[in-house]
């Protein structure tokens, strides 16, 4: 049974899986991370989205063994130790962006990928075709969208000029 | 202390976000017991079939694996079958035909996803693969998915004891006084429609894990469901045979149900026999494709409706005929939506004098189709508000004035319909003219012109409805045929410091009840909201309650919460008449405090509560002990949300393709406790209204094969496919609660499908568009527009 050494939320792991085994089964069955969540079978709901290496991946469709040597982060270690919340996640609490809360793990981690990647700005449209991987059912993504624009300032600790 | 600003009307944030914006949610996956194995269920790829044989060696010698069952392994315990918790009957006195629902198929397959035989093993991976080794014998039989297919001479028969696919035909309403009407009516407008069939689709995928105390005899079942306690009734009483105190079922953390999650079904009934018979927990968690053949559907009505109508336009009856699919087999509460849940809601919002609406529900080879948000609302809202349309269309009265014609008016309340409902309150003049005025309805012809600059067609719809909610009374709802009593009951215990522990039967998953009953109580009780924690969801811990549906939970379960406060406060008055030795009609309550009425003496509802649980200085002889009090709220009447939503489209003529670029909602929801909440429950209703609208399809072939079965066929609407949703609300007070409330949840989803339609067919006014079915897809716009040019080029 291959092995696998990857860091997980600044904390290191050596964990034996079977070849087949993906990902988001190693975070969730090997090491207990059960925030990151599995919503569909064919790669669409984004529910399983973990920053590998500082970017966004949908960890239903990575082999764990893939992620050997990788640095993930996941929800669960978005916070500070002390509890102090990541902007996104006050973004989407401030906002009422969750419901259920099953798609949002994924969704905050794909968000927060979209902002750091759009240092020049984001427009309301491009926050939309930025979420195209992420299904949300409850909330129709009205406060998904205010919520990640809200979070865009604090996260480049300036102002979100619009352009258009 | 601010405790206005926590109490009713603030948009309190929610108390639940914090675990799960941190990945801290307690999902029924999230759930391993000691000792867990993993079940994986074998379906039929047939949509209908004898069942032959199954052959389980290969399966049974495969790695890991544990155990496999088939319908033969379980027939010895003499297991009950699904049940169905409504029965209909029909126009001429027979009760509905209800056919067996086995939990393991057997003689049979009936739809694509039927359950027939259980793999279990020690991983989910192992069950995987020796459920592959199972051997199936079939011989397949003819099979049918529409219901115009179901009632056709010669055709298949889905259960060959019914003798035809007739589950009941079943009627509504004065049909001499109709058809009087229509004799003697200047002008009459018919149409015939569809109400396409969905898929629910919760991000989160159905889980159930069993599990057995040897030493106790105590099952336990987690699982994602909308109602433990019905789920333990009807699992326990008709299909396991276990008593109720052996037996707990936990519904943690649920991700989404809308409808899909309130049913028993035979997965939940599977791993906990399975538990019982191999003494260790069973787990399964269904995938996504699987969630697609085995969740309950929503939908799927054929129809033709016909209005009567005078020389200027008033409505004077109406005629309906449905066609429902009810899939292969009867789903918990099936028989309803149809039914008490359509039929009784075709009056609308107008004061037609007569309504006549017959439904007959037909078996097909297709998975069960149940209550989906809005369940029944939705198809009388859809067909009665493209009615108005087509009507406007063929008279050539103004879509808004024919309506304002013809609305009941807000005077006019109590309002008794023709088809058995009587409305407490509304005002549909009111939320129509807000909405009107939300989307600047007068300036739409200059963004129409300036859209055709852009080479874009533009159009504008609208939709104005009523809807019920809080099914109620159980008297009532028993005479209608339900099984079940449809009360809620809430425990408010005041612990000694005078925090407090709401116990809710209601379930939340999604809608905020963490926060939202926590406001009402903070308010009403006059403690700070911080001091208020909700418990909901697990058998064991809260009293027997019907459980989140319909949009009841604030309606009939927050009114529980009332009465049981009204409780706590009589007894704490007797406490503080003691403590401050007045006389009880002298105590007054408010702001958390008991004072005695014309002095500056008072006590605290801590101190009270203090004195109730450390009770030196008390009236013993008088009353008992602790301040703890239990209430079952039974509701007079149905609530009646309203309102009118407004959608805007532009539809791009080159490929079809419609983009929403104006939607507002003026919904009236009765009282508001938590504006934010509520304007994230209508948002999250409208995206689904418009997904049925524009994109979304559960699609059988002529064969019965579920083609739309993945996220790949079945489209959601995505972020880009949505537009931004202006909620704005009217109240009028229900008058029945003592709350005024009428209930937010399914608002969304009943108003917005036609408000789409009417503005897509509007956008399309110059190519001679009529009516346009469900999904408007941009392959079918760009049929009609291709037609119609070439039409043009022809003349």
């Amino acid at each position: 049974m291959p092995h696998v050494t990857l860091t997980v939320n600044g904390k290191s792991h050596t964990v034996d899986v079977e070849a087949r085994t993906l990902l988001v089964e190693l975070l969730r069955e090997k090491l207990a991370l059960t925030g990151t969540h599995v919503g569909c079978d064919t790669s669409q709901c984004g529910a399983c989205v973990v920053h590998v290496d500082g970017t966004s991946v949908k960890s239903c469709t990575m082999l764990a063994v893939q992620a050997d040597g990788a640095d993930v982060l996941t929800i669960e270690g978005l916070a500070a130790a002390d509890g102090t919340l990541h902007p996104m996640q006050e973004a989407f609490r401030e906002h009422h962006a969750l419901q259920c809360g099953f798609c949002t793990p994924g969704m905050v981690m794909s968000a927060i990928d979209l902002v750091m990647s759009h240092p020049q700005g984001l427009t309301e449209a491009e926050i939309r075709h930025g979420l195209e991987g992420n299904l949300c059912r409850c909330t129709g993504y009205h406060n998904i969208v205010k919520a990640i624009a809200a979070a865009w300032p604090v996260m480049h600790g300036r102002e979100l000029v619009a352009a258009e | 202390m601010n405790v206005m600003f926590e109490g009713i009307g603030a948009s309190m944030r929610r108390k639940e976000d914090l675990r799960f914006i941190n990945g801290h949610g307690h999902y029924t996956d999230d759930i391993n017991r000691p000792g867990q194995l993993y079940a994986i269920i074998r379906r039929s790829d047939r949509p209908h079939a004898k069942l032959l044989g199954i052959d389980t060696k290969a399966a049974k010698a495969a790695p890991g694996v544990i155990a496999v069952y088939t319908h033969a392994d379980m027939a010895p315990d003499n297991l009950g079958g699904i049940p169905c918790g409504w029965q209909i009957h029909s126009k001429d006195g027979s009760p509905m035909a209800e056919p067996a629902h086995p939990i393991l198929a057997t003689g049979k397959v009936r739809h694509v996803g039927d359950p027939v035989a259980v793999v279990i093993a020690e991983t989910r991976a192992q069950a995987k693969t020796a459920a592959e080794l199972l051997e199936i014998d079939y011989e397949d039989l003819p099979a049918i998915a529409a219901v115009t297919d179901a009632i056709a001479p010669g055709a298949p028969v889905v259960h060959d004891e019914i003798g035809s696919n007739t589950c009941f035909d079943w009627h509504i309403g004065d049909k001499d006084m109709v058809d009087a009407a229509f004799a003697r009516a200047a002008q009459t407008v018919k149409l015939d429609l569809t109400n396409n069939r969905l898929v629910p689709n919760a991000m989160e995928t159905r889980c159930a894990i069993g599990e057995y105390d040897a030493m106790s005899g105590d099952y336990t079942l987690y699982t994602t469901s909308q109602n433990p306690h019905v789920i333990r009734l009807l699992m326990g009483a008709f299909v396991l045979h276990l008593p109720e105190h052996r037996l707990r079922v936990v519904a943690p953390d649920v991700g989404g149900g809308f409808g899909s999650k309130i049913y028993h079904y035979a997965e939940e009934a599977l791993v906990t026999w399975c538990a019982g018979k191999l003494k260790r927990p069973v787990k399964w968690t269904a995938d996504r494709s699987e969630a697609f053949m085995s969740d309950a559907h929503g939908r799927d009505h054929v129809s033709t409706a016909e209005m009567a109508l005078d020389a200027d336009g008033t409505f004077l009856a109406l005629r309906v005929a449905t066609i429902a699919n009810m899939g292969a087999y009867l789903s918990t509460f099936a028989p309803a939506v149809p039914t008490y849940l359509y039929a009784t809601l075709l009056a609308g919002v107008y004061k037609t004098p007569a309504v006549y609406a017959e439904v007959h529900a037909v078996f097909t080879n297709t998975v069960p189709v149940d209550a989906y948000r809005g369940a029944g609302r939705p198809e009388a809202t859809f067909l009665l508000e493209r009615l108005m349309d087509v009507i406007a269309h063929d008279t050539g009265h103004d879509r808004v004035e024919l309506r304002r014609r013809n609305f009941i008016p807000a005077d006019a309340f109590p309002y008794q319909t023709p088809v058995a409902l009587q409305y407490d309150s509304g005002d549909y003049q009111t939320t129509l003219n807000k909405a009107l005025a939300n989307i600047a309805w007068d300036d739409f012809p200059a963004r129409r012109a300036e859209a055709a600059g852009r080479g874009k067609l533009r159009g504008i719809g609208i939709s104005t409805y009523v809807e019920a909610c809080g099914i109620a009374p159980s008297k009532l709802v028993g005479q209608l045929g339900a099984r079940a009593g449809l009360y809620e009951v809430a425990n408010i215990r005041v612990h000694p410091t005078g925090s407090v522990t709401v116990f809710t039967g209601t379930h939340s998953h999604g809608q905020g009840h963490e926060t939202t009953f926590a406001q009402l109580v903070a308010d009403q009780l006059g403690i700070p909201f911080a001091n208020v924690d909700v418990v909901h969801g697990d058998t064991n811990k809260i009293p027997f309650g019907m459980g989140t549906y319909g949009s009841r939970s604030l309606a009939v379960g927050g009114s529980a919460m009332v009465k049981a406060m009204d409780k706590i406060i009589a007894k704490g008055k007797k406490i503080a008449a003691h403590l401050m030795e007045a006389s009880v009609e002298d105590i007054e309550f408010a702001n958390g405090e008991f004072s005695v009425a014309g002095t500056d003496k008072k006590k605290t509802i801590g101190e009270i509560a203090l004195t109730a649980y450390v009770p030196h200085n008390y009236p013993i002889d008088e009353i008992e002990p602790g301040l703890d009090e239990t209430a079952f709220y039974d509701p007079k009447n149905f609530t009646f949300p309203g309102g009118c939503h407004i959608c805007e489209v532009e539809i791009d003529p080159e490929t079809g393709v419609t983009s929403v670029v104006n939607f507002v909602a003026v919904d009236d929801v009765g009282r508001v406790i938590n504006p934010m909440i509520v304007e994230g429950q209508v948002q999250g209703g409208v995206a689904q209204g418009i997904g049925q609208a524009l994109l979304e399809a559960a699609i059988y072939d002529d064969q019965a094969q579920l083609v739309s079965g993945s996220f790949m066929d079945y489209t959601m609407p995505r972020a880009d496919d949505l537009p931004n949703i202006l909620v704005g609300t009217e109240t009028t007070l229900c008058t029945h609660n003592p709350l005024g409330v009428k209930g937010c949840g399914e608002v969304g989803a009943i108003g917005s499908p036609p408000a789409v339609i009417n503005a897509v067919v509007d956008a399309l006014r110059d190519y001679g568009v009529r009516h346009i079915d469900m999904p408007a897809s941009p392959q079918k716009i760009w049929a009609i527009i291709n037609a119609g040019a070439q039409k043009m080029a022809a003349e």
